[in-house]
């Protein structure tokens, strides 16, 4: 995932460039990301980008997504073989000798081993693996190389796989092969899908990290959050969220607190999510509905949502952003910080605060990158993070002159497949993923009118050709089953897929989509694999 | 640096670099060029003429917003030619319309409604007669009533330069001209994504926000500034407010940079959820599974959570807990909730859906 890939290649696991160079740069390098139906106000920068300002745009996607029609060159690659891809793109660029050599020599690590590797991914090889034909992705090869700058977005696409930490790392490599991190209009891009995803990890919601990132295990860091908290600290790293569950299933997680998150939807192979939750001591959902979640829990919170509350979220770009109360809550539900107190103090930990800024203050000061911003200072405008000093402007892009760990290190990355491809009894290839109108487990976006009239009910874009197969018209009901349960959904036929493969959302409670999905983790980022596994369909 | 270009206007001179419009010259002498169809980061059309003013040797009057400076030029915006001209052209588009005040939602945030009080008209000196369009009532987002539109484009360029849609243009020719998906469809049967980007920029009640119809005039909202709560854009906008309920939400170009202005169809329609009658009220509690939840007090909930956790921790160890913070609250909640985990608590787990 993001954090882990991006922190052991350049120092620093966030987006190293600005939302706003997006649209003036020469090149963007697109994979892995369905920007106008994710992020639709970067998608809009793309666009632009393109249409006004003669930005080249490279698209590797399996799905021919909206900005396909806007691409130079779209590679379509098989879904989950994104690092043969981008070795085959590295080779092409080694072998023609239009790497950056200076910034190669001076500014970077284990190139070596990086060119020893590649030099087997040649276009034809990669071909055989990816389905990605030669000749484009030797053209593509060509013209990211040749771009003064530029930029690679990427999402979920990337990291949802068991090799999500490698496909971070290999859009790192390419983007340093050619010099493009560390300048204005450059970078490797990870485009956060949750408004304060960021902040959430900037804020040391991380098992292994306190805020900004520093180590629990390292003791001269540890002893200095013992000092501001007046506690002392576990030295040892904490769970995942995936390794919770699996703990809560054999009886080592007694209780579980749950601050406005719904894995009763979200995570994968959902039947199994289910059992282990149930066996839990005490299972306490603060949350703005009774979500999936909360239905099976003991303890229910009514927490306030954004509107009704003060505080700051930190967008994809690191910009921390006021975020201002407009409404009282309803009923009796409190502010999460509230609830936290309250709970807090009933444990037997004190804590007390007036308002979320004095909370943000505390949280500054010992948070090195958000030391210099205070609630005065971003009243009009956001900062961007590292922001050390109050007289410090804030941060546009990341590692100029320098990266956050001295060298930017190249890793020699090979390819593996994913954890389940189909065969004679599930021939299909599920690919999961959001879109326009609904966001997340839907909670939000279902309850409003206006998306919900655009996108009622949940669809499985199925390639008219596989649709013909199978005798399944368009809008027609069909039944989607893997090894691990099976689901509904009406067919949507669309050369958005290709053939063999079928897309779905799980945004819909109804559809339920993760109780397909294939709970095999990345090694590293213990990122579930929502981007690949093994379907059969048939008409209901 | 290019050579600045030296012009007057209303007799002051100014310095601008070539290739700017006599418009903006002027607007950084701070004086005042009525505009309708200009917008700014849009191309320059000069539709609707409004921004005409006087330039010495030139045949005709000029519209300033698509007049590129010269030097020496020599401009005039508020002789009585200019100001006949604007008259003429702004009682033309009243009359061509219905602009019924009495019941628009723009009445008081309506720019043509504020130029025609700017330029002192009464009434048209013109019959009133709209074009009869029918009203895009098609779906429960965006409200078209073409019997409104003043044709200046601004929803086609903003839906064409500024989201890059490519959903509008115009179709027809002369007094049938009007603005539409392809095929003169409905919004709701056309590729449109409501982004909505074409009701922030119309200038008058012609494109307008649905669900604010009948829910508060312009000057009884109050505008709260926040940061959206759906994606990591983290764009900035306004939610206007009345009877604590969100009356409508729109970007704000001032706000600059990272959506310059330009929100999605979540953020702009997807805010019902929040005075949704599902929301959760009270805290909730159960014995056990199988009993229904009980209303409790704060107090209560705080109590039972406190001594349960307690008892865990005394049992199990602290790492027997485990807890979820939350990429959908805040920084400061974030902050809060891994310092209880590990401060109070006692252990790092503590892990949120960064990964999903």
């Amino acid at each position: 995932m993001t954090v882990a890939g991006l922190a052991a290649t350049f120092g620093s696991g966030a987006m190293t460039n600005s939302i706003d160079e997006i649209e003036y740069t020469d090149l963007i390098l697109a994979t892995g990301t369905n920007t106008t139906e994710n992020h639709p106000i970067i998608g809009a920068k793309v666009k632009r980008a393109v249409r006004r300002h003669g930005t080249k745009l490279i698209v590797i996607d399996p799905r021919r997504i909206d900005l396909v029609k806007y691409a130079d060159i779209w590679l379509r690659q098989k879904p989950g073989t994104d690092v043969a891809v981008i070795n085959g793109l590295m080779n092409v660029i080694l072998a023609e000798g239009l790497e950056d050599k200076p910034y190669i020599a001076e500014r970077t690590e284990g190139f070596d081993a990086l060119k020893a590797m590649v030099a087997r991914y040649t276009p034809e090889y990669v071909e055989r693996i990816s389905g990605v034909p030669a000749e484009d992705l030797k053209k593509a090869a060509r013209m990211y190389a040749a771009a003064k700058r530029a930029s690679i977005l990427y999402a979920m696409g990337i990291t949802q796989h068991i090799s999500g930490t490698d496909n971070v790392k290999s859009c790192a490599n390419l983007s340093m092969l050619c010099g493009n991190v560390g300048i204005e209009g450059g970078g490797v891009n990870p485009l956060r899908g949750q408004n304060n995803v960021q902040g959430a990890c900037d804020m040391g919601a991380l098992p292994n990290v306190y805020p900004a990132y520093q180590q629990v295990a390292n003791d001269d860091v540890r002893r200095k959050f013992e000092a501001a908290w007046g506690a002392s600290l576990s030295p040892k790293p904490g769970l995942t969220i995936m390794e919770m569950m699996a703990a809560a299933g054999q009886g080592k997680i007694k209780a579980l607190y749950i601050m406005g998150e719904n894995p009763l939807l979200s995570d994968p192979d959902l039947h199994h999510v289910k059992k282990e939750l149930e066996k839990l001591d005490l299972l306490v959902v603060q949350d703005i509905f009774m979500t999936e979640t909360a239905a099976i829990a003991d303890v229910v919170l009514p927490a306030a949502s954004f509107a009704e509350k003060d505080g700051t979220f930190s967008n994809t770009e690191r910009r921390v952003q006021r975020v201002r109360k407009a409404l009282e809550p309803p009923g009796e539900a409190k502010t999460d910080w509230e609830v936290i107190c309250g709970i807090s103090n009933a444990f037997g930990y004190p804590m007390n605060y007036a308002s979320a800024k004095e909370i943000f203050e505390e949280a500054a000061s010992v948070t090195p990158s958000y030391a210099g911003i205070t609630y005065k200072r971003i009243d009009k405008e956001g900062i961007q993070w590292p922001c050390p000093t109050h007289e410090h402007k804030g941060t546009r892009f990341l590692h100029k002159d320098k990266f956050s760990r001295g060298l930017g290190l190249f890793s020699a990355i090979e390819y593996i497949p994913p954890a389940e491809l189909p065969d004679q009894d599930y021939p299909f290839l599920m690919t999961t993923g959001r879109v326009l109108y609904h966001y997340h487990t839907g909670t939000m976006t279902r309850r409003s009118k206006g998306p919900s009239e655009r996108y009622p009910t949940s669809l499985v874009e199925i390639n008219p050709a596989d649709a013909e197969k199978l005798n399944i018209a368009d809008g027609q009901t069909v039944v989607v089953a893997s090894r691990r349960g099976e689901v509904e959904a009406k067919a949507q036929l669309t050369e958005k897929s290709a053939p063999g493969t079928i897309f779905m959302n799980f945004h819909f409670t109804d559809t339920p989509v993760n109780l397909l999905t294939n709970p095999a983790l990345d090694p590293i980022g213990k990122i579930p694999e929502y981007k690949v596994c093994a379907v059969k369909l048939q008409a209901a | 640096m290019e050579k600045k270009v030296t012009l007057t206007i209303d007799g002051q001179e100014v310095s601008v670099n070539p290739g700017q419009t006599v418009l903006e010259a002027a607007r950084s002498l701070g004086i005042y060029i009525p505009t309708l169809c200009h917008y700014a980061n849009t191309t320059n059309v000069g539709a609707c003429r409004v921004c005409v003013v006087e330039v010495e040797n030139a045949r005709s009057l000029v519209a300033s917003c698509c007049m590129p400076v010269s030097p020496g030029m020599v401009v005039r915006t508020n002789t009585p030619a200019v100001r006949a001209a604007q008259k003429m052209i702004i009682e033309l588009l009243w009359s061509s319309g219905d602009h019924n005040c009495l019941t628009c939602e723009q009445n008081g945030a309506c720019e043509l409604q504020n130029l025609i009080y700017w330029l002192k008209i009464d009434k048209p000196r013109f019959p009133i007669e709209p074009p009869g369009h029918a009203l895009d009532e098609s779906n429960t987002m965006i409200t078209r009533d073409l019997n409104k539109c003043v044709l200046c484009g601004r929803c086609i360029r903003a839906c064409n330069e500024i989201q890059v849609n490519e959903v509008l243009d115009f179709s027809m020719r002369g007094s049938y001209a009007k603005v539409g998906p392809a095929f003169d469809t409905d919004y709701i049967d056309s590729s449109c994504v409501f982004c909505g980007e074409c009701l922030q920029v119309c200038p008058t009640g012609a494109i307008t926000f649905k669900q604010a119809k009948f829910a508060g005039r312009p000057w009884e909202l109050e505008k709260v500034r926040t940061t959206c709560a759906y994606c990591g854009v983290g764009c900035q906008m306004d939610l206007y407010i009345k009877d604590n309920k969100i009356v409508k939400v729109m970007g704000n170009r001032e706000y600059g940079q990272p959506n310059e202005g330009s929100l999605c169809v979540k953020g702009r329609f997807a805010m019902d959820f929040v005075s949704h009658p599902d929301r959760l009220k009270k805290p909730l509690i159960r014995a056990n599974k199988k009993e229904d939840f009980k209303e409790v007090s704060w107090d209560e909930a705080f109590k039972f959570i406190g001594d349960k956790l307690k008892a865990i921790k005394t049992e199990y160890g602290a790492d027997s807990v485990a807890g979820l913070a939350s990429a959908r609250c805040t920084n400061e909640e974030n902050y809060l909730f891994q310092k209880f985990m590990r401060a109070g608590v006692g252990t790092n787990n503590v892990d949120h859906c960064a990964r999903l």
